[in-house]
């Protein structure tokens, strides 16, 4: 579309005293378009602002003490953290991404257009990933934590968000395989594949950029996630023995630091660690999703 | 070919059972969540509940009103906020925005979605904090307010609950401007309206339904935040008359009391769970309503 716009404006273009002519001449549009400027510079300029802000404030912190392999009073080191967090995330990818794609392969693959099971589940999906993390908090603390007995643990933590990420990698698988062509399915059963054989042998090794980004995005949800994991994972900074230990998160390590207000200084440490996490993972969504357009 | 037909068939039944798990796991939240909620409000008594404006658990008084209004007051803040900038900067990104920064830009908008909350909550409580204080002392010097509050309150949550929902409203109001046919636009251009008065008159109302979507986006996303409020809301559970003051949300309440809370005070927190969880129910139904209606026209 921004293509077709282009040729529009080209056929008679203004230069740049026409349009400041017809500005002047037009004063409402012209607030209208400062006004749109000044939204678009506000929007970015706080984004850099808070990006600089916690960079500037934060990198002087980072010492090797944050480090160290033990959390203790005085260095609140974030080592334990990051474990708990790469544990946390391998864990809930484990769960939601064979059911992710799995179910995102039924809804596409299998179930015929108009099925009245895929309405159901396009509103299960819709209503998952509406709902705020506090209350798949409440839940996996009723749930996982008090009936199924686990206690405040890393595996309740890791459920609990699987759940969360499941419409997520569900959404991404599923406009992934849409995005095959119907002719590579055609070639396949044309060849004498099987269903199954042509859904894991063409159609999934083409979606795999598009599932790739999904799933990237989910790691980024599960980083920077805290109040789902409160009151399921718990808040002990250490590494647990076992996955049934509690242990906390790099982002609940930030909330408890910047709450109990003695850590400020590493509280800016730990962010500009979260920050750089976050901006990593997104830049690299992005770069395999722009792959997914290329191929 | 015996064998083949039936991992067929095994496999086609794993990937249904896969698809059952999100209706499973929304099956058991409800279960779950009014299980443990509602045997408190009955014991509370429901519109004691709601409509009950203290709330002291030692007491025994459980009312949740003051954390509802709390809820209902930081969202308005927050839409306050985040709607205008959002739809103007979606605009920027639609009709406006030289091709070459487009890539970036967007990427910006991406990230804005990405930053923790935690974060949010953090840059909420170094900067917007301390400039809210000293603009109510400044207020209070000059006898405008009462009261001028310790920067923690309703304008600092709105200000910070704004920019985390920018995100939100951009992505769904930016969509759905491209998703308005061109010759619109280029209609109105030819019949002599400016640029702008095209974008405002014709665009705009043509992508009307993908605009509220993302504002009620907005509002489901602001409601339900958590940790960033905690960090700046100021978390007393009372009514105000005051943007300067502090109040309660219904999630801050859930997560400063859970930790030690026990018998029917934690039941009233789970119910609080519950409340807010309707709220939300509420919001999904009508986003999936404005959806629909989106594209029938």
């Amino acid at each position: 579309m921004s293509n077709q716009m282009k040729k529009t404006v080209g056929v008679n273009r203004e230069n740049f005293a026409d349009k400041v002519k017809s500005y002047l001449r037009h004063p409402g549009s012209m607030i209208l378009m400062l006004l749109v400027m000044l939204a678009a510079f506000i929007t970015f300029a706080l984004l850099l602002f808070l990006i600089f802000y916690i960079l500037v404030n934060g990198i002087p912190y980072i010492k090797p003490s944050l480090f160290s392999l033990h959390y203790t009073s005085e260095n609140a080191s974030v080592i334990p953290a990051l474990i708990n967090t790469v544990v946390m995330t391998l864990l809930s990818l484990l769960i939601a991404v064979p059911f992710g794609i799995f179910s995102a392969i039924f809804l596409v693959e299998y179930a015929g257009k108009g099925n009245k099971f895929i309405e159901v589940i396009r509103l299960t999906t819709e209503t998952l990933s509406g709902i705020p993390s506090i209350v798949y908090g409440l839940f996996g603390m009723l749930f996982f934590v008090n009936t199924l007995k686990w206690g405040f643990s890393i595996l309740a933590g890791a459920f609990t968000l699987s759940i969360m990420i499941l419409p997520l990698i569900m959404r991404q698988t599923e406009e992934a395989l849409k995005a095959v062509p119907d002719s590579y399915r055609e070639g396949s059963f044309g060849l004498g594949a099987g269903k199954l054989r042509t859904v894991f042998r063409i159609v999934l090794p083409s979606a795999v950029p598009g599932i790739l980004a999904g799933v990237i995005l989910a790691i980024g949800r599960i980083v920077g996630e805290t109040a789902a994991l409160i009151y399921t994972a718990g808040t002990v900074a250490q590494v647990p023995k076992n996955v049934l230990g509690s242990g906390r998160t790099l982002a609940i390590h930030m909330y408890m630091l910047s709450s109990e207000g003695l850590y400020m200084d590493q509280a800016y440490a730990t962010a500009v660690i979260l920050l750089v996490l976050v901006v990593t993972i997104n830049t690299l969504s992005g770069v395999v999703a722009k792959k997914l357009t290329k191929a | 070919m015996k064998s083949k037909a039936w991992t067929e068939k095994v496999m086609q039944g794993v990937f249904f059972i896969a698809a059952c798990a999100s209706v499973l796991a929304v099956a058991l939240i409800c279960i779950f969540l009014f299980a443990n909620g509602i045997p408190a409000i009955r014991q509370i008594g429901f519109v004691k509940f709601i409509t009950g404006d203290i709330w002291r658990p030692g007491n025994e008084l459980f009312g949740i009103f003051p954390m509802i209004i709390g809820s209902i007051y930081v969202t308005a803040g927050a839409i306050i906020f985040g709607v205008p900038i959002g739809i103007l900067t979606s605009v920027f990104m639609a009709m406006y925005c030289p091709k070459k920064i487009y890539k970036p830009l967007k990427a910006a908008t991406e990230l804005l979605a990405g930053i923790p909350s935690v974060v949010y909550g953090f840059f909420g409580m170094v900067i917007v904090v301390p400039i809210i204080r000293d603009f109510g002392r400044t207020l209070k010097m000059m006898g405008l307010v009462e009261e001028s509050g310790d920067g923690k309150g309703i304008l600092t949550t709105s200000i910070v609950l704004g920019m985390m929902i920018l995100p939100t409203i951009i992505g769904t109001t930016e969509s759905a401007m491209r998703a308005v046919p061109p010759q619109y636009y280029e209609g109105s251009l030819a019949l002599g309206a400016t640029q702008e008065r095209s974008i405002f008159k014709v665009v705009i109302p043509a992508a009307k339904s993908g605009v509220i979507t993302g504002v009620v986006l907005g509002i489901g996303r602001a409601i339900g935040e958590t940790m960033a409020v905690i960090m700046i809301a100021g978390n007393q559970p009372r009514l105000v008359n005051n943007i300067l003051l502090g109040v309660r949300t219904l999630t801050g309440n859930i997560v400063i009391e859970m930790g030690y809370a026990t018998g029917l005070h934690r039941e009233a927190l789970i119910a609080t769970g519950v409340v807010l969880f309707v709220f939300i129910l509420i919001i999904n139904f009508s986003v999936a309503l404005l959806k629909r209606r989106g594209e029938h026209e």
